[in-house]
């Protein structure tokens, strides 16, 4: 691997205001097993989240932003395996617990919503056992009628009538299932939740629908919550902050709406070029481009076979990923040496 | 955890694609999966064993009053080197009796599986593929004489025909062997029928009996190998079973008929182990080498089946 | 759409399919398109959308115009001929001149070949050339087009090329027969955000440059916004707005489709959607003997008259329909223009 890379550096503290880190996750490395060479599926990537904040986690197919979740929750299956890295929540690093303290860990301090969950549930049982299975699966037998409470509870959070209690998954659309199933997820209020594209299956209203339940969830229950996906609008409405990852690397960390109107990294631009408007009716941006073999990237920026902007240090040296503006952090040569002071 | 995303989300794209489930992964060969490989070894020591016994070893002694009778296999006490897997009752030596009956056995199963599936592929491709009339007319076929006992009606079959050929007995089987593949291949095709590539040949004007056999058929191959592996194993275990009920080829040596034999003259009584266990464990082994290769096949054609370590 | 004498290229006529429902089934019938029209010309060249959430009937639709399926009523003309009554030739002629582009870009390959096995199929069928010199000329004529080279990818396996690379050789395969028709059937929908522009670009310039008309099956308005020249919206089977395409989307007037509208996220944060959690009335089991307006039970502005009979298409203005009783009289005082939903409680 002729890839030099470099530590990341975060700036420290120059925003102003000292939040609680819920997650930090720190140079996370995944491989993936293939006949012909390691595959570097998430390139030692660091970033945190705080506490009661939506951050988004964007890139195409490809880029490991779902490997990554899959990292950070300690789940990665054969041929994949976490080559490094800590993922530290409130503290602790869950990669250095053993399965058992992993599962005690699970569902209480981080729970995760999977892409097509709704698809998941057991068509054989009733709503309430499922979410009661959940429950007791991580915090072991309860008093019937304590769960019950609970369940109601936690239907009421996601805004389902308290009749889906005894309905089985068949009787619901697929809105109802997907906040079913995050109902599930915040069963144990953990203080993070990991979403994987939750709406990538449904239809535009529901998506809307169960949009907007995330986000009074996150209001009500003060959770953060690390949102996968590629529906770069959908990021824009809910999302604090926004994570944009390429082959990988993370590219550029920024507040959501930095993201929007002056992204830095070539590759957010050409993100948020990409997006078709509703609006108005304006030539298409087409980009063309190369991507590389995943197993043997090239030295220096992963990034500069598509760049508009590559220079000849780009082909040889990796671009740290520093801050530039407080808390707008970017892997980019065309930063270096405008760094604000 | 609740679901199988982590493999489906997000992968690597040639990574992801390069392990999805489709029929015949260029990249898997059959050798480097272990079950196929060691069932084959199985089968290949049993074929060795055919072929090349009779070079190294006198097989007339498989005939009536070749030999002496009732040895015991030579490590046993009163053995002979000359009779290593011991004798029987009526003078045949049985290693001979096994090296020339286990390409018999083997026979009978490859030529009434190989017909079977032949018709089976046929029919159930037309079945498949046109639907509609065709389709109820095979399918009522098939269906009604999966209903019947093959083994009754083989044995009355059998009872009739005396002293017939081991290719008879290929024959007679077959026609009881064609039905399962006919209601598989079915199911396989209509299934293919709707696959994306199906469909663009389909568009492109290309015709069915073409569409089968450029763009269905090379899809199926892993799975009808495993199939056919399968059937082959039925078929010995039919012909099998009809020698033991003593209605086989009399004349030659089988490894079914042994077992009549065996049976008849009470060799489990008389404490003849190695007239009947013989036979029985080349017979094992067989069956357990085609079992292996059917399941490793059938691992190459459905990777979903290898476990966590796919996709 | 002006009406030409010539034979239209696509004429669709009240063509229903229903699922089920016969005498030996028990699931109760499911209405997937209710008779659906729609005409497509020759000339001039246009990209009609049929946009549609899942059940819209979208999908069906597709189908039944390549001719995968068979209709339950109605009927498909090609250039005036009904497909299910051509001859060898005429079908011949049909398969060359229609041609299609599906979402999943690696279903359409056979694994067990090269991406060049596409390519010979066609040619080799249609004639398209007659040596190999020829064929590879003809080829890579065709991957120019998509902005692809052969040796990039002809001898590569379906495996070997990413999801953008396999939709573009589609198109290019597509465009190969030089065909009046290609029905697209969500094509981008499986393809990253970034290269979606290409190949919507590709489209573009297929109808512009080579008269080639699409009939574009996609559920994201955004992209039917950027590219179509008229849009048909469907739900559940049957059309809810019909029209030019920019009348349609940026002054909606069936009650669904404004719904669906104001439910895409703005990409731009300063611009939420409002607080208040809404939740519209989930969808109803479709209904055969449900007689009126399919919307009714989700529709802010649902009154009796919609239980009553489906409503027709009724003209707002030019070049703009829409199938809703609100605008049953022309002259009615209330002619509401694109209703702010946030104000509508809904629970």
């Amino acid at each position: 691997m002729t890839v030099v890379n470099t530590p990341v550096q975060i700036g420290t503290g120059r925003s102003s205001v000292q939040r609680d880190v819920v997650l930090e996750v720190n140079n996370l490395r995944i491989h993936y097993d293939t006949p012909k060479g390691d595959v570097i599926a998430v390139n030692g990537i660091s970033f945190q989240v705080y506490r009661g904040e939506i951050v988004g986690l964007v890139g195409e197919s490809g880029c490991g932003k779902s490997t990554a979740a899959m990292g950070i929750l300690n789940l990665v299956q054969a041929p994949g395996h976490i080559l490094s890295g800590e993922v530290k929540i409130n503290g602790i690093d869950l990669l250095s617990l053993d399965e058992r303290q992993l599962r005690e860990k699970r569902w209480r301090e981080i729970a995760l919503i999977p892409q097509g969950a709704m698809n998941s549930l057991n068509p054989v049982m009733r709503v309430s056992e499922q979410i009661r299975d959940a429950i007791e699966a991580h915090t072991g037998r309860q008093p019937n009628g304590k769960l019950k409470k609970e369940v109601l509870q936690l239907l009421n959070l996601v805004g389902l009538p308290a009749r889906a209690y005894n309905m089985y998954p068949h009787e619901l659309s697929g809105g109802m299932k997907q906040r079913v199933c995050i109902a599930m997820a915040i069963a144990l209020r953990p203080p993070l939740i990991i979403a994987d594209e939750p709406t990538s299956a449904l239809d535009v209203v529901v998506q809307r629908v169960v949009s907007q339940t995330i986000l009074d969830v996150k209001k009500r229950l003060g959770v953060s919550v690390v949102m996968i996906g590629h529906d770069m609008g959908l990021q824009a409405q809910l999302v604090d902050r926004l994570i944009v990852m390429y082959a990988g690397n993370i590219v550029e960390i920024a507040p959501v709406q930095n993201a929007f109107q002056k992204p830095l990294h070539p590759y957010t631009q050409l993100l948020i070029a990409s997006i078709p408007s509703i609006k108005e009716r304006k030539p298409l941006k087409v980009t063309e481009g190369l991507t590389h073999d995943m197993r043997k990237p090239p030295p220096g920026c992963i990034f500069q076979y598509r760049c508009p902007f590559v220079m000849d240090v780009c082909r040889t040296e990796f671009p740290p990923l520093l801050e530039r503006e407080p808390e707008h952090f970017v892997a980019c040569h065309l930063y270096n040496g405008k760094e604000k002071n | 955890m609740a679901t199988s995303t982590s493999a489906q989300t997000g992968n690597i794209d040639n990574l992801s694609t390069a392990s999805k489930g489709l029929s015949l992964n260029r990249f898997d060969s059959p050798w480097l999966n272990p079950k196929f490989v060691a069932g084959c070894i199985l089968l290949l020591i049993v074929l060795l064993m055919s072929l090349l016994g009779p070079l190294v070893y006198d097989t007339t002694k498989a005939r009536v009053a070749s030999s002496p009778l009732n040895l015991p296999p030579m490590w046993m006490e009163g053995g002979s080197p000359a009779h290593p897997f011991g004798t029987e009752s009526n003078g045949r030596d049985m290693l001979a009796v096994i090296i020339t009956g286990a390409p018999r056995s083997l026979q009978v199963g490859i030529i009434a599986a190989v017909i079977g599936m032949s018709v089976g592929v046929v029919l159930g491709s037309l079945a498949g593929y046109m639907g509609g009339w065709v389709d109820g007319v095979i399918r009522t076929l098939s269906d009604a004489i999966i209903t019947i006992p093959a083994l009754a009606v083989l044995i009355v079959i059998a009872a009739y025909v005396k002293n017939f050929e081991l290719n008879t007995m290929a024959f007679i089987l077959a026609l009881f062997a064609w039905p399962a593949p006919t209601r598989l291949v079915r199911a396989q095709v209509l299934s293919l029928r709707e696959r994306g590539y199906v469909r663009m040949a389909r568009l492109s004007g290309v015709p069915p009996l073409e569409i089968m056999l450029k763009e269905m058929a090379p899809n199926m191959l892993p799975w009808l190998a495993a199939s056919l592996s399968g059937n082959i194993s039925g078929a010995i275990l039919a012909s099998a079973s009809l020698e033991a009920l003593g209605l086989g080829p009399t004349r030659i040596p089988t490894l079914g008929m042994t077992i009549y034999y065996a049976i008849k003259a009470a060799a489990i009584i008389r404490g003849m182990w190695w007239w009947w266990g013989f036979p029985i464990l080349t017979l094992v082994i067989i069956f357990v080498g085609l079992f292996l290769v059917a399941t490793g096949l059938d691992e190459i054609a459905n990777p979903r089946l290898r476990g966590a370590s796919s996709s | 759409m002006e009406d030409t004498p010539a034979v239209p290229l696509i004429e669709i006529r009240n063509a229903t399919k229903i699922y089920g429902g016969g005498f030996l089934q028990s699931a109760p019938p499911i209405v997937a398109l209710d008779n659906f029209n729609l005409t497509i010309h020759d000339k001039p060249a246009t990209i009609t959308t049929i946009a549609g959430e899942s059940g819209s009937g979208k999908t069906t639709l597709a189908n039944a115009v390549l001719g995968f399926l068979n209709l339950t009523s109605g009927q498909i003309l090609y250039k005036g001929k009904d497909i299910t009554t051509l001859n060898y030739e005429e079908s011949m002629v049909f398969r060359r001149e229609v041609q299609a582009v599906f979402q999943d870009p690696y279903e359409v390959y056979n694994p067990f070949y090269r991406v060049r096995h596409i390519f010979d199929m066609v040619v080799k069928r249609f004639k398209l050339a007659r040596n190999k010199a020829e064929e590879r000329e003809v080829i890579e004529d065709a991957l120019r087009v998509v902005g692809m080279r052969g040796e990039e990818v002809l001898e590569k396996y379906p495996h070997q090329l990413s999801g953008g690379q396999r939709q573009r050789v589609m198109v290019a395969r597509a465009y190969l027969l030089k065909p009046r028709l290609i029905v697209a059937d969500e094509p981008v929908s499986a393809v990253d955000a970034s290269l979606r522009a290409m190949i919507l670009d590709v489209m573009l310039r297929l109808r512009d440059e080579s008269h080639i008309s699409f009939l574009y099956i996609t559920h994201d308005l955004s992209t039917a916004y950027q590219i179509g020249n008229d849009i048909y919206v469907l739900y559940q089977g049957g059309i809810a707005e019909c029209g030019k395409t920019p009348h349609v989307i940026e002054e909606p007037r069936h009650p669904y489709v404004q719904m669906l509208i104001n439910s895409i996220p703005v990409p731009d944060p300063s611009v939420k959607w409002s607080d208040l959690m809404e939740i519209p009335a989930e969808e109803e089991a479709r209904k055969m003997d449900n007689k009126g307006c399919r919307f009714y039970a989700r529709c802010p502005h649902r009154m009796n008259r919609c239980l009553e009979a489906l409503p027709p298409l009724y003209t707002i203005r030019e070049g703009q329909q829409a199938a809703c009783y609100l605008y049953e009289d022309k002259h009615a005082q209330r002619q509401p223009a694109a209703p702010d939903l946030e104000s509508v409680n809904q629970r």
